[in-house]
Order: structure tokens, then sequence, then C-alpha cells
């Protein structure tokens, strides 16, 4: 009896959680304008017709750089912001590790506000880097904190051995300590990246001109609802959904996470 | 010697710490200041005044969004976490061990989902001509289509879809700690399987709950997006009238005394369940 009820939830909070994918994709081979049913596919013309458009295009570019820019920045910062705390004991450094982990408490939103006031204030213009200077900014303290909770004894005794055989700090950094983190420094850029890849309201409030995918599909959304949305959408969840599989198969698991 | 390494430590944890300062604690300051600020016309005059939130204090439809907010951060809160449990429990005590991880996976894969996109898609779900307004008309119990997307429910739903996904893995997390041996030592004392649950297994499973919780009400008081779409004009909720004031009037200080006063709530709510919170361990 029990196992039939564990069952039965189970297979419902599935469905109710894969109703709105199923839908989603579903609807993006409908062959007629409205995404809604009966179904009349299937049809690929609304992923011809996105992936021609030169404005979705070039929106999906611009989150890519932004997604793989602000990464890089945010894993830089995050690792060597990591050894430092983690190797060396210095006054205020608890204080220094709160203050890096701060963000993460404070909605987007008042992110891109805080933001968006001093750069106008400034009168500094908006653009893809003032965006991606936003999502370093959310994706930082994940990045630092990953990779912090990963720094152990192991790699402090290589790195002793290292230095006790002339190395400098910066050669004991970059050919022992890092390559002893590759799992964890992989998952923080993945994370990032999908974090990043998908932001909306940071990237609306601090992009101009070259405006980034969600931003993109926002503006589509006024519209109302279209096959088109559905085809985009269904691109978007495919790209995050494969970044993660990447990185449930290949780095987790060697990390028994 | 002790001095070089205090200057190496320091020298490595600048760059994010200098990030940090001038991207996320000036900016920070700077809307705290600008709370304080007042427009008059279109200039901006800096100093302590304390008319935006007195305004916000005193105008019914700003009010209005305050308790709308909570209203709604407060449903799905504790509908996702009551959703949520059985979800982590039947995954972490029922689905076989080698299979968890795979279930588990699968449970949250729609949680990557742009969250424009999955507002998106719960719009295509609720519509007037959407999918459970035809079948629910294929099967008769409706002769017309009822209003279910722009309104307070769609947003709801919308909302509670992805913090069930959230909670589920904090939940679980917690659960599969938890050692076997204290049901085991429950059930030899003579509880039954409510008793375990009741005494055992959820103060036990009390921090991945607190955990998920405490992240579901920040994520959702502050969300802009959801309402947006889902949420039709009827009402709105803070971060709405966050960016209505940034948008239609271009009056930052409003919208800062605003975004501060939402900051208030998610600290209120920090502090009262710090006792419980372990974002370390996520």
């Amino acid at each position: 009896m029990r196992t039939i009820l564990s069952r039965l939830y189970l297979i419902l909070a599935f469905g109710f959680i894969y109703l709105p994918v199923v839908v989603l994709v579903l609807y993006s081979f409908q062959e007629s304008g409205l995404p809604v049913p009966p179904f009349d596919g299937p049809s690929l013309k609304w992923y011809d017709d996105v992936l021609g458009d030169s404005d979705v295009t070039d929106a999906l570019t611009h989150s890519l750089l932004v997604a793989v820019g602000s990464s890089v920045v945010a894993v830089i910062l995050g690792f060597l912001a990591a050894y430092g705390l983690a190797r060396y004991t210095f006054s205020g450094s608890p204080f220094i590790r709160l203050l890096l982990i701060a963000p993460l408490t404070v909605s987007y939103l008042i992110v891109g506000l805080g933001l968006l006031i001093v750069l106008t204030r400034l009168g500094l213009g908006l653009s893809l880097v003032t965006a991606g200077i936003g999502h370093v900014v959310i994706n930082l303290p994940l990045a630092f904190a990953i990779i912090f909770a990963s720094m152990n004894a192991k790699q402090e005794n290589a790195e002793r051995a290292a230095r006790d055989l002339g190395a400098t700090e910066m050669r004991v950094i970059f050919f022992v300590t890092a390559p002893m983190l590759v799992p964890a420094i992989a998952a923080a850029f993945f994370l990032s990246v999908t974090l990043s890849w998908d932001e909306f309201i940071i990237s609306f409030l601090l992009t101009r001109f070259d405006i980034t995918l969600p931003v993109e599909i926002w503006s589509m959304l006024r519209s109302g609802l279209s096959p088109r949305l559905n085809a985009i959408g269904s691109v978007v969840f495919l790209i995050s959904v494969a970044v993660v599989l990447i990185l449930e198969f290949t780095v987790l698991r060697k990390r028994h996470l | 010697m002790i001095g070089h390494e205090k200057k190496l430590g320091w020298g490595f944890t600048a760059p994010a710490l200098v990030w940090t300062l001038a991207f996320f604690v000036a900016p920070f300051l700077v809307m705290i200041a600008m709370s304080f600020a007042n427009l008059e016309g279109r200039t901006l005059i800096w100093g302590f005044h304390l008319d935006n939130y007195i305004e916000l204090a005193t105008r019914p439809y700003l009010l209005r969004a305050v308790v709308v907010s909570l209203q709604i951060t407060f449903i799905v809160t504790l509908a996702s976490v009551v959703l949520a449990y059985p979800l982590a429990a039947i995954i972490a005590f029922r689905v076989p061990q080698h299979w968890q991880r795979f279930v588990l996976l699968l449970a949250i894969l729609p949680f990557w989902t742009s969250y424009v996109i999955r507002s998106y898609a719960w719009l295509l779900v609720l519509a007037r001509e959407g999918l459970v307004n035809q079948t629910l008309i294929n099967v008769g119990m409706i002769a017309e289509p009822i209003t279910l997307a722009n309104s307070r429910f769609a947003t709801v739903t919308g909302f509670i879809h992805f913090f069930v996904m959230l909670l589920t893995l904090t939940i679980y997390a917690n659960l599969v700690q938890l050692s076997p041996n204290y049901r085991l030592a429950a059930r030899d004392l003579g509880a039954n399987t409510f008793q375990i649950f009741r005494h055992v297994i959820l103060p036990l499973s009390l921090p991945g709950i607190v955990t998920g919780a405490f992240l579901t009400f920040v994520l959702c008081i502050g969300d802009y997006v959801t309402p947006q779409i889902l949420g039709g004009n009827n009402e709105l909720t803070m971060p709405q009238i966050v960016m209505v004031q940034l948008g239609r009037r271009a009056d930052f200080p409003l919208a800062s005394a605003m975004a501060i006063v939402m900051m208030g709530f998610v600290t209120a709510a920090y502090l009262a369940c710090a006792r419980w919170l372990r974002l370390d361990r996520l």
C-alpha cells in the first residue's frame, strides 16, 4: 500500500515538474501559428524561422560571450581569493570571507539596481560589459565558495613539497594547486556559465543596444504566445541541460558529491 | 616572514575583494543613500529625507504591493515545503540506492530552464486556449474556459514549480545524511511509522527544510519575472513596483526605498531561521 502511494506521488510530482517543459517543447513543433492544443505538427519551421533571425542569433552570441567571459573572471578571482584565504592567515580574514559570500544573500534585482544607479550617476553607458560585471558579482561568491570548500591538506602538502624544491609562488599555484583543484574549478565555471546564461534581470537593467538572449525573449513575449518562443525556449533549455549533464557526468561524478 | 605571508595572503585575496567592494558594496551603499534622496521634478536632491519611506507606508497601492509580496511568498514557501518533502523522502528512502542520484537529477532538471522561459511555459499551460482549459472542456468538467493565467494562482503555480525542485534538493541532501540507525533504534523502542517521522526524522531534517525555505523566501520575494509574466495587472509585487518606478518615472529614490524594504524582509527572515541555517553545507 505504501509502495503504491509512493509511486503515485512520484508520478504526480514528475508530471507537475515536467508539464510545462513538455508543453513548451511539444508545441515548438506546431505547424500553425498558435502554440496551443490541438497539436498539428510536427514541423521544424519555427526552428528555421528562429535560427534565421539575426536578432535571435546575435542575442545568443552575446549571451554566450557574457556567460563565458564573466565566468572566467569569476573563477579566476574566486580561485585566487580561496588560495589566499586558505593558505594564509591574516587579520580580518573571517570578515573578508563573509564579505565575499555576501552578494549571495541579496536578490539579483538589488545587485542590478545598485549598479544601474552608480553607472547612470557616473554617466557611463550600458553595454554587454556592464551586464558581465554584474554577472561576476553574483557568480564570484559561488565560485569562491566551491573552490574554497575543496581546498585541503592534500594540496597544501604538495605545495610545500614544491616550495621546498625551489618553486616560486606563481609556479606553485599554476603547476600544483590549480591542477589538483580542476574538478572544483570546472564545477564553479560550469555553474557560473549556466547561471549567467539564464540570467535576466541584471542583463535587462544593465544592457541597452546589444542584449542577451533572455532579454530578447522578454521583448518577444510582448507579442503574446508564439511557436517561435517555444522554439527558442527549447533551444535554451537544451543548452542548459547539456551543460548540467556535462557537469554531472564528468566533474561531479569523480568527486562523489 | 610573517609580514611577508600576510602580504601574500592579502595579495591573492585583493582582486576579489576589490571587485566585491567596487561593484557590490559601493553600489549598495549608494542605493541606501539614494533611498533617502528626493526627486524634485527631474533633479535629484541628496540628503536625509524620509519622504520615500513615508510614501511607501501611506500610498495604498505601494503598501498593497508589500502585502501582496509577503502573502505570495508565504503561500509559496509553505506549499513548496509541503509538496517537496514527500518527494525528497521517497527518493531518499524508497528509491534503490544506485538509482537515487539519477532520479534526483531528473527531478530537478527543469530547474535549469531560464526563468523567463519557465514562466512562459506556464503561460502556455494555463492560457485561455491552453492545455488545462482544453482538457477540462474535453472531459466535460467545464463548458467555458476559466481564467487561470494572469492571476495570483498562475504566479503561485509558477513559483511552486520552481521551488519544489530547489527544496527537494536541499531536503534530500539532508535526509540522506541521516544514519538509518536512528530509524531502527526508534522502531526497536516501539515507535510506529508516524511517530518515527514526527519525533525522529522531521526534527533531524529541519536544517534541510529551513535552508531550502530561506532560499525560497529570498528568491521568491525578489523575483520580478514570474509575477510580471503570469500575474496580470490586478496586483503588483514589490519587485514590480521597483521596475515601474525605474521605467516609467525614473524615480530612483522611491525604487531604492522599495528595494531596501525588500532587503529588510530578507534580513528578518534570515534572523528568524539563522539557528537552523546551513548555507555553508549546500
